[in-house]
This record gives C-alpha cells, sequence and structure tokens, in this order.
C-alpha cells in the first residue's frame, strides 16, 4: 500500500512548483490580474507545452496519459502560486470533449493548447445541479439554435471554443460553439478574485452546425457528470496549494513578528490556531489525493469521494484563509499583503462546483439511499 | 499511489477473518462490565487474550525472537480492523501495545524472560501509573518518591487515573528517584508486583458511570531493585518509549467502531418521525448527519495515509497528535448529532441499552485522555511546524 505521490509524479510536482515560483512570482500574478484575462501568453505556453493541460486525457486524445493524480499535483501548484489565467476553463472544456465526442476537431486544439475552452453551464439562476439547466436548443436545418444567457463561465473572454450546456426539450444536449459565432456576446462579471475571470455568456439564435453537437441525453448527462468530477478535484487541488502557502506564510510570520518582547508564535492561542490549520490542510490533503486515484482505479468510491473531497476542502480551506489572517493581524487584512489573493480565491474556489452544503445535498442522496 | 493489499496481506486478512469468526466472542455476548463485576471483567480479558495466544495472534507487533508475529504495520492495521468489525471485547492492550515492546526495548533478559510470555499468554494483565494529581499534561513533574533501601526502592505517593489498577497484576510505574535532578532527570520505571503490601486501589467512577480508572496510594511499597526498568534515574526516556508506542495507535480500529455508531444513528434517523417525516429527510439534521459521515471517511483517509508513512519510515513520528486532535474532537461532534437525531430519547441512559446516551457522555473524556487536545495542538505547533516552545 502507499498512500502518497510516486517518484515520477513528485518530480512532476517539483517541475510545476520551480516554474510557477520563476515566471509567476506575487508581483506578476498582480500585474495579471489587472488585466482583462488575467492572461500570460508566454507562460500559457509554457504549461502547454509541458502538457499539464490535458496529463490525464488518453494520448488519442491529445493528452499525455498520465491520471487524475497527476493533474491534481500540477493543479495544487498552480494554486500554491496563486496562478492566474484561464486553466480551468480550457482543462474542463477538453475533459468535457474527451469524453462526450471524443472525435471533435476541437479536441486536440484544447488538450495541446492551441486553443483556449471555457463550459458555459450555469444561468442566471446560479445553480450547480445540471437538472436546472434551461436554455433551449430548437432543431434548425441539420443543426441547432441556441437562445438564452449562460453565468458564472469561468475564462469565457479568451475561449476559442465554449462547449454549452442546453435542453433540446427535456433531454440535456452539449454543443460546441465557436466564440466569435454570430449571436454570441460576452461580457465580464465582477468576481472578487482577480486572478480568474467570470463571465455572463449571452446566446441569441446562435446556429451550431451538426459537428458540433456534441452529445444529447444519458450520454451528455454521464460526460458531464465526468467532467464536473475532474473540475471540482482541479478546483480541490488550487485550493489545498493556497493553503498550504497560507500556512507555511502564517507559520512563517508567528516565528518573526514580535510583541511583549516575544515571537507571537510562542503563545499558545497563536500556536492553536497553526496546528488546526495544519490538520485541516492534511486532512484536505488525504481526501483529495484519494478522490484522485478512486478516479482512476476506483470507480465505484469515485463519486462519493469527490464529493467528500469537496466538503471537507471547501470548509477547511475557509477556515485555514480565516486563520491565516488573524495570526498576521492587520497587515493581513490590508490590500499590500499577498495574503488577499489567496483569501479571495479560497472563496472563489470555494462556490465554484458547488460549496459544502450544496455538495452535502447531493451526498446525503447518495448515502442515504442504499 | 496503490491503496490495494498484496496477496499475503490479503491471506493474512482472511485467515484472521475466518479464525475469528470460529473464536472470537462477541462483545455484546459479554455481561461483565468494569464496574460492577471487575474480577469477572478480569477474566474475560484474559480468556480472549490466551484464546488470541492459542491462535497464534498474540503480540502480532512483537518480533518474532521475543513470542511475538512481526507483523508488518500493514498487518498490524488489519488486525485492528478485523477485531473491530468483530466487534471482540478489550485486549490486555496495556501489556501488549505498551508494556511489552518497553521491556523489549530496555529490560534485562531476566526481566524478558519474566514478564513477557505471561502478557502475551493473558496470564498477567498490566496496568501504567504515570499520571499523578499534580502530574497530568506536565507528567515530568510527578513527585511519587522511591527511596533506595539496601536491595530495594521504598515507594510513597499517589497515581491517579490508572486504568485496570483495580484488577491487574502488574504496573509500570514512573517514580522520582532524584529529587535533587532537574524535573526530566531523576526519573526512574518499576516494574511492579500490584499484590505487594503497600498499593491501595480506589475505583474512580467516571461521568458515564464506569469505574474503569483508579486511585492508587503506596505507603512503603517496596521494589527490588532488580524490577527497575532501563537505568534508574533515566526512567524519562522509558516513559516516552512508552508513550510513543501508546500514539503509535493506528486509529483503524477507532474507524470501524466510529462507523457502527454513526451507521446505528442513520437507522434511527430513518425511523424517527418529527415535523411529519423522517428525521432523516429534515433539511438541517440531514446535513449534519452527512457531515458526521464526511468527517469519518476523512479520519478513515488521513489513518491510511498515516499508515503507509509508518509502514515506509518505521517510526511513529509527532504527527499522530493530529490523529488524536482530529479523532477526539470528531468522536465529541458525532456524538451530539446522535443526540440532536434521537431527540429526547437520547438522555435515557437505558434506551436501546443506552449506548447513544453513554457515547455522549464518554466521548467527553476523549479531547482529555492521553493527551488534551491543548497539548495535542502545542506538540503539532512546536514539533511539526516548528514554533517556539511556550513552556
Amino acid at each position: 500500500m502507499e498512500f502518497e505521490l510516486s517518484k515520477p509524479q513528485k518530480l512532476l510536482q517539483k517541475s510545476a512548483r520551480d516554474l510557477f515560483a520563476r515566471a509567476c512570482p506575487a508581483t506578476r500574478v498582480r500585474e495579471l490580474m489587472a488585466t482583462d484575462a488575467a492572461l500570460d501568453p508566454k507562460l500559457w505556453s509554457e504549461i502547454a507545452d509541458q502538457g499539464w493541460l490535458s496529463l490525464h486525457l488518453r494520448e488519442e486524445c491529445g493528452g499525455l496519459g498520465l491520471g487524475m493524480v497527476d493533474l491534481v499535483a500540477v493543479a495544487e501548484e498552480m494554486g500554491r502560486a496563486c496562478f492566474p489565467g484561464p486553466f480551468l476553463g480550457t482543462v474542463w472544456a477538453a475533459t468535457l470533449l474527451a469524453e462526450a465526442a471524443p472525435e471533435s476537431k476541437h479536441l486536440q486544439a484544447l488538450a495541446t493548447g492551441e486553443q483556449k475552452g471555457a463550459v458555459a453551464l450555469l444561468e442566471p439562476e446560479a445553480s450547480w445541479d445540471p437538472a436546472d439547466v434551461r436554455l433551449q436548443a430548437v432543431k434548425s436545418g441539420a443543426g441547432y439554435q441556441l437562445t438564452g444567457q449562460k453565468s458564472f463561465v469561468s475564462d469565457a473572454d479568451v475561449a476559442d471554443v465554449i462547449l454549452c450546456v442546453a435542453r433540446v426539450g427535456n433531454e440535456l444536449a452539449l454543443f460546441a460553439v465557436p466564440a466569435k459565432a454570430t449571436g454570441v456576446s460576452i461580457r465580464a462579471m465582477a468576481g472578487m478574485d482577480a486572478t480568474r475571470k467570470l463571465f455572463d455568456v449571452t446566446f441569441e439564435g446562435v446556429v451550431v452546425t451538426a459537428d458540433n453537437v456534441l452529445a444529447t441525453g444519458d450520454a451528455a448527462r454521464a460526460a458531464l457528470d465526468r467532467s464536473l468530477q475532474v473540475g471540482t478535484l482541479v478546483t480541490c487541488a488550487d485550493m489545498l496549494g493556497g493553503m498550504q502557502w497560507i500556512i507555511e506564510d502564517a507559520v512563517e510570520y508567528a516565528k518573526t513578528r514580535q510583541q511583549f518582547g516575544k515571537e507571537i508564535g510562542s503563545f499558545q492561542a497563536v500556536q492553536h490556531m497553526c496546528a488546526d490549520m495544519l490538520l485541516w490542510t492534511e486532512s484536505a490533503r488525504s481526501a483529495i489525493y484519494f478522490a484522485a486515484w478512486a478516479l482512476d482505479a476506483e470507480p465505484a468510491s469515485a463519486e462519493r469521494a469527490v464529493m467528500t473531497a469537496k466538503i471537507y476542502t471547501s470548509d477547511a480551506s475557509r477556515e485555514v484563509a480565516n486563520r491565516g489572517v488573524q495570526v498576521h493581524g492587520g497587515i493581513g487584512f490590508t490590500w499590500e499583503h499577498d495574503l488577499q489573493l489567496y483569501y479571495k480565491r479560497s472563496k472563489a474556489s470555494e462556490i465554484l462546483f458547488g460549496d459544502a452544503a450544496f455538495h452535502r445535498a447531493r451526498l446525503a442522496d447518495v448515502v442515504f439511499s442504499s | 499511489m496503490d491503496l490495494g493489499l498484496t496477496p499475503s496481506e490479503l491471506k493474512f486478512r482472511d485467515e484472521l477473518r475466518s479464525w475469528l469468526k470460529q473464536n472470537a466472542p462477541s462483545k455484546a455476548s459479554l455481561s461483565a462490565t468494569t464496574t460492577e463485576s471487575p474480577a469477572e471483567f478480569h477474566r474475560q480479558i484474559r480468556d480472549w487474550q490466551r484464546k488470541l495466544f492459542d491462535g497464534g495472534y498474540a503480540g502480532i507487533a512483537w518480533p518474532k525472537e521475543f513470542g511475538g508475529r512481526g507483523a508488518s504495520f500493514i498487518e498490524q492495521a488489519i488486525f485492528q480492523e478485523e477485531l473491530a468489525l468483530a466487534d471482540t471485547p478489550e485486549t490486555a492492550t496495556i501489556g501488549q501495545s505498551l508494556v511489552g515492546p518497553t521491556i523489549i526495548a530496555v529490560g534485562t533478559e531476566e526481566q524478558k524472560k519474566r514478564f513477557l510470555p505471561g502478557i502475551l499468554s493473558g496470564e498477567e494483565v498490566w496496568c501504567q501509573g504515570f499520571s499523578e494529581p499534580n502530574a497530568g499534561s506536565d507528567l515530568a513533574s510527578l513527585q511519587t518518591k522511591a527511596v533506595l533501601d539496601g536491595d530495594h526502592f521504598v515507594v510513597n505517593g499517589q497515581k491517579i487515573w490508572t486504568s485496570f489498577a483495580h484488577f491487574a497484576d502488574l504496573c509500570l510505574l514512573v517514580v522520582r528517584t532524584d529529587p535533587a535532578a532537574p524535573k526530566h532527570k531523576g526519573i526512574t520505571c518499576l516494574l511492579v508486583d500490584m499484590k505487594s503490601p503497600g498499593i491501595d486501589v480506589r475505583p474512580l467512577k467516571m461521568m458515564s458511570g464506569d469505574a474503569e480508572f483508579n486511585e492508587m496510594f503506596f505507603s512503603n511499597l517496596r521494589v527490588p531493585v532488580d524490577r527497575v526498568l532501563g537505568k534508574v534515574n533515566e526512567g524519562w526516556n522509558v516513559a516516552i518509549t512508552a508513550l510513543s508506542n501508546e500514539r503509535a495507535n493506528l486509529g483503524i480500529g477507532l474507524y470501524v467502531a466510529f462507523k457502527r455508531n454513526l451507521d446505528e444513528v442513520i437507522e434511527h434517523a430513518r425511523k424517527i418521525r418529527r415535523h411529519g417525516r423522517p428525521v432523516i429527510e429534515d433539511p438541517v439534521l440531514r446535513q449534519k448527519l452527512v457531515q458526521a459521515y464526511v468527517d469519518l471517511e476523512v479520519f478513515r483517509l488521513n489513518t491510511t495515509r498515516a499508515l503507509s508513512t509508518l509502514n515506509k519510515t518505521g517510526v511513529p513520528g509527532p504527527e499522530g497528535s493530529i490523529q488524536k486532535l482530529y479523532w477526539s474532537e470528531l468522536n465529541q461532534r458525532n456524538a451530539q448529532v446522535a443526540m440532536e437525531v434521537l431527540g429526547p430519547y437520547a438522555q435515557l441512559t437505558d434506551f436501546e441499552g443506552g449506548r447513544i446516551a453513554y457515547n455522549y457522555l464518554r466521548s467527553r473524556g476523549n479531547t482529555i485522555e492521553a493527551g488534551t487536545s491543548e497539548v495535542q495542538r502545542n506538540i503539532i505547533a512546536q514539533r511539526v511546524l516548528g514554533l517556539p516552545r511556550s513552556y
């Protein structure tokens, strides 16, 4: 039994950490987050060249043929660096395409980073439950026409292709829509996390050709569910990296900051906050890496494992961020200190793919039905 | 990552499982409690340990040369898990997991010959005399005094919270032999025969109603010098060795017991109706119940991960404090959820054999015994995170 990263996985994670330490320090994060898309094209092509956009996808889909544990190991480092930009949108879209329509011409382009993607799921009602999708696709010639609004779409402004979750009658259906298509309009939403951007996307009679109808009915739902699990875990890993940064930063501060003639880290009230932060961080790590492993190796446990990870990590990440600010005192509450970047990103990730209460309700249905 | 068991681990598990089916008494089949009939409880522990011994499952973690099984950490975890799944009674755990390994580590040849066989066969049940009224979390400030008189130490003083002292045959007793030395020096460990004159044991009732632990009073107790474990005045490290064996507890047995409790509460939540619907459909309690499931599942995963690390490094580290902190607080939270599900019946000490009320009261001790949550947080902060010592 081995519950830890393999040697190659450790090397992969280290190379990600080194790359972000070199190319994406906090000063660069702040420059990028002040831009519309928070995208650094040079850094984007670096991570694309490494294959990090599709580590977990099969080689015939343009991926590296590794597993979810590898993807999560890299995503953890992105969280640790507060890596800005459209990683999530492209990974989610590539995963959804690989599940729903591996033959789609967009898949290779997304997997290799040549193009960027986004998945439009939520609507103004803002529910993460696919059952709440209402946007209608109406048959039109060999294809369909889409009309309606999507909201909280990650990374839509830089996407070349937007995957839209819609309904044909009562059936769920997935469509690939070129972002430049006539009738698509994109407007930024003012999320508190400026490192990853959210958008409203409006579809007004957008024509979708037959080759861009990816899947319908049960197949669409199954592909969407799997891609949601992958996106959820990537988000958990991002939170984990953030928690790790926050606890290291807080402990370092507690060792150096002096009050009453002593390091504040010698006071038990401060020590106990740090101890709790470690417990939450390490517990989240166990839950996340187990879920990543289960997605590939133990499908029967995967659904519960992913929800368990998101529930635990959403609450833990928030609490770690809260304690991180508290340990720092006044300086932790300033714009100047980098904690605020992690604090806001943590909150956005807590909400992304559904918060703890949302997943508790869903997990209860699974656990208590058996 | 690979969380599967090897073929030989699976074989160990399957053999143990079928052996337990044939041989294990279920906890429920036992009538005696520590409180009402300690002598009978003592006999049950001995009989069960004897059966394990005859089956080749005594001292599974001990090296083979001392009569153990030399089991790997993974096999030890499997052993704990299977015993918990079979809901077996308590074993003679202090002797097997705490005293025995310490005697193996620092005892004389004569001590090994004299004491190890009795621990394995269940012939002799041990207790540990560590805490005192003024030495709890700060164990090193203990004051029970032992003065050399010829070839005996003469012991005077008091211990408290000593589990099983009311029927134990032997005691690993920690005493002060040099009052002038700094507090961590001048401590000595003694192997004490509980039938010696000069020991007065008084059971202490817990708030749950059990009398699992005791006060011990010593007046001119004479202990032969060949019963010193380790060296005179170097007993602190011996005590720490013993305690690190205690903290190496692999946790999986606890998980199984907690899971059984939660499953029982979920069944109650399906049956009990409130606001015109089963409690399990109450949106607030449903969230709390599933959070209990999540917290337990994360405990299982933390335990598995800690086991993987232990299996690799071979040494239980201060990270064990994270486990202790996690499970003790989890058990209290989940006991509270059970109370909310059961409603007014939860307080009855005879409802469903009183288990819900008992678990609630007993869990209160979890964050105190074997190192309080505050001490665990201090250990995590100081020894894992490297923050400055505060005392």
